[in-house]
């Protein structure tokens, strides 16, 4: 297996506005892009990674210059790795929103009421639906008729999930990993947590805050430690962590770091307010408790998966507790339910929701084969 | 059952073009044969990690689940054929699975060893359990935690309910109908739910 080595993100402009699940419009917008791989001269090997939360366009290889830029799915996405840039021709997107480079809040807001500020909070609601709306206009504009497969993990997964309803006749498998069919109340009450501490930081205003010259960035670290703790299991904190103590002995204080999982959380705060939009964590946050395909067919999950005809491959991770394995057999119910072709693998590994950005060799494996099979029926084996 | 002319004499008894359900696929290889052979559809069930990578690599679609949990993932009659081999008596609820197997399919086939095969009946008459070829465990570490015979499977079958359409035995690749809970170690029944 070896690197893909430096990769550039590439960008392409959108004249047509994107109509949005809103019924507002998203004008002249943006979609920063990285590739991998060679398009067959068919155009029949096309794999579009979807991001999560956190993540964005920069899925595998690194940046020219910038040291331990690897990208987020590097372990899957090269050459000789399980989505084999030998054989496939990967494009992952930055959706629209975004803090990284696709139009997103930090942009000129095009409404000329906006005389050229941001868009901050006028940053229109975006949905999982309406993102795959743009990565279908971008596939459509790298000359693609149809991708072999789509695949994404947790927020990707719904992405991926989404394509297999929207747009049936254009994927071949869709693999989803470590997702669920829509929010819980738990999972909705996190992220609800999240955006208050946002919000009512006083440097939010109203979302404005750039025009201020601040960053709501004690917001943005409680979001990300709460989000943080919902990505690991008890299991893996407990052995990462479990009591241990920055000194020896207890300092008596309330205020300062006495546990290491607090100066865990606290790094990783700190490190996420440094480069993440706080409206943008709203936005995608919002878009996660949307998500709800079976909403327009009166919450049955399988009447909305009879639009879908690929095939589907799902995984679960059995100590994820924010997307547990549970919620992935409702959707391989729904698929059952339909007759379609699904395999589904809960993998046993320790690590909770975070596993699917992990290198599990059972995982991997189940990928590997599927891929290897997406290979030979796209004539690429 | 790994036996490839066991695997052929069983999957003769599914119809052609079936949608199938296989309890305990292993690594896929009959749903692999009545995919390719007999032109079926359908799903198999697996808790092994290798086998679920194993019926990857073969195409065959595989749901990774404990049939100790049930079957609440499939809806009543779903399936033409539900198919269970040698799965049945490594299971702690196997009447819970019978009848389940029953509930989802039009009709069941399951395979076991047959405890009451005549080498087996030396054993215990010698007075120690089988080790034979089919039974090749040890009575302490054997994961065959159900033994049970041709004739307590009918048995078992009128009390459930269940309808025998065909039964057999399987002996080194043949199937034996005479005196089968005597002569054959593997017991084969399909049946259906009596109405």
């Amino acid at each position: 297996m070896a690197d893909i080595g430096d990769v550039a993100p590439q960008s392409m402009q959108f004249a047509a506005p994107l109509p949005l699940a809103s019924g507002a419009q998203l004008r002249d917008y943006t979609l920063i892009y990285e590739t991998y791989g060679t398009l067959a001269a068919d155009r029949a090997n096309a794999v579009l990674v979807c991001h999560a939360l956190n993540a964005s366009h920069h899925a595998a290889g690194t940046h020219a210059g910038e040291p331990r830029s690897e990208g987020w799915w590097d372990n899957l996405i090269g050459p000789g790795k399980p989505l084999d840039t030998d054989r496939f021709f990967v494009i992952a997107v930055n959706n629209p929103g975004s803090c990284f480079g696709s139009t997103g809040p930090m942009h000129p807001n095009p409404d000329p009421a906006a005389h050229g500020r941001p868009y901050g909070a006028d940053f229109p609601v975006v949905t999982v639906e309406d993102w795959v709306d743009a990565q279908a206009r971008l596939v459509d504009a790298l000359g693609i008729e149809r991708l072999a497969a789509v695949i994404g993990g947790s927020l990707g997964g719904m992405q991926a999930l989404s394509w297999s309803l929207r747009y049936p006749a254009r994927i071949g498998h869709c693999i989803a990993i470590a997702t669920a069919p829509n929010l819980s109340a738990q999972n909705i009450a996190f992220n609800e947590v999240a955006r208050r501490a946002i919000i009512t930081d006083p440097d939010f205003h109203g979302g404005h805050y750039y025009a201020h010259g601040v960053v709501p960035r004690r917001g943005l670290r409680v979001a990300r430690m709460i989000g943080h703790i919902t990505y690991l299991s008890d299991d893996a904190m407990e052995a990462k962590f479990g009591r241990e103590m920055r000194a020896g002995s207890l300092g008596y204080t309330t205020q300062d770091i006495e546990f290491q999982i607090e100066a865990y959380l606290r790094h990783q705060g700190d490190k996420f307010s440094e480069y993440f939009d706080a409206n943008t964590y709203l936005l995608i946050t919002r878009a996660l408790d949307y998500f709800d395909p079976a909403r327009a067919h009166g919450g049955d999950l399988t009447s909305t998966f009879a639009a879908a005809r690929c095939r589907f491959l799902l995984a679960s991770f059995t100590t994820d507790w924010r997307f547990a394995p549970a919620r992935s057999r409702e959707i391989v119910k729904a698929l059952v339910d339909n007759r379609l072709d699904v395999s589904y693998a809960e993998i046993d590994a320790p690590h909770g929701h975070d596993a699917f950005l992990l290198d599990d060799p059972r995982y991997h494996g189940v990928l590997r084969a599927r891929f290897e099979r997406i290979a030979r029926e796209v004539g690429r084996a | 059952m790994s036996d490839r002319r066991d695997i052929e004499l069983i999957a003769e008894l599914v119809p052609e073009g079936s949608r199938v359900l296989d309890l305990g696929c292993g690594d896929g290889e009959l749903l692999a044969h009545l995919r390719d052979a007999r032109r079926c559809t359908g799903y198999g069930v697996e808790i092994a990690d290798a086998n679920v990578l194993a019926c990857e690599k073969r195409g065959v679609n595989v749901i990774q689940l404990n049939l100790e949990e049930g079957l609440a993932l499939f809806e009543d009659q779903s399936f033409d054929v539900v198919l269970q081999l040698d799965t049945l008596q490594h299971l702690r609820n196997t009447e819970t699975m019978l009848r389940e197997t029953a509930r989802v399919g039009r009709t069941g086939i399951v395979s076991f060893p047959n405890f009451a095969h005549w080498p087996n009946r030396l054993h215990v008459a010698a007075g120690r359990m089988p080790v034979t070829r089919v039974l090749p465990y040890q009575w302490y570490d054997t994961p065959n935690i159900r033994v049970g015979t041709y004739a307590d499977f009918e048995v078992l079958a009128r009390k459930d309910g269940l309808r025998i359409l065909d039964a057999f035995g399987i002996q080194q690749g043949r199937v034996v109908r005479r005196w089968p809970n005597l002569l054959a170690s593997v017991a084969v029944f399909k049946f259906e739910r009596s109405a």
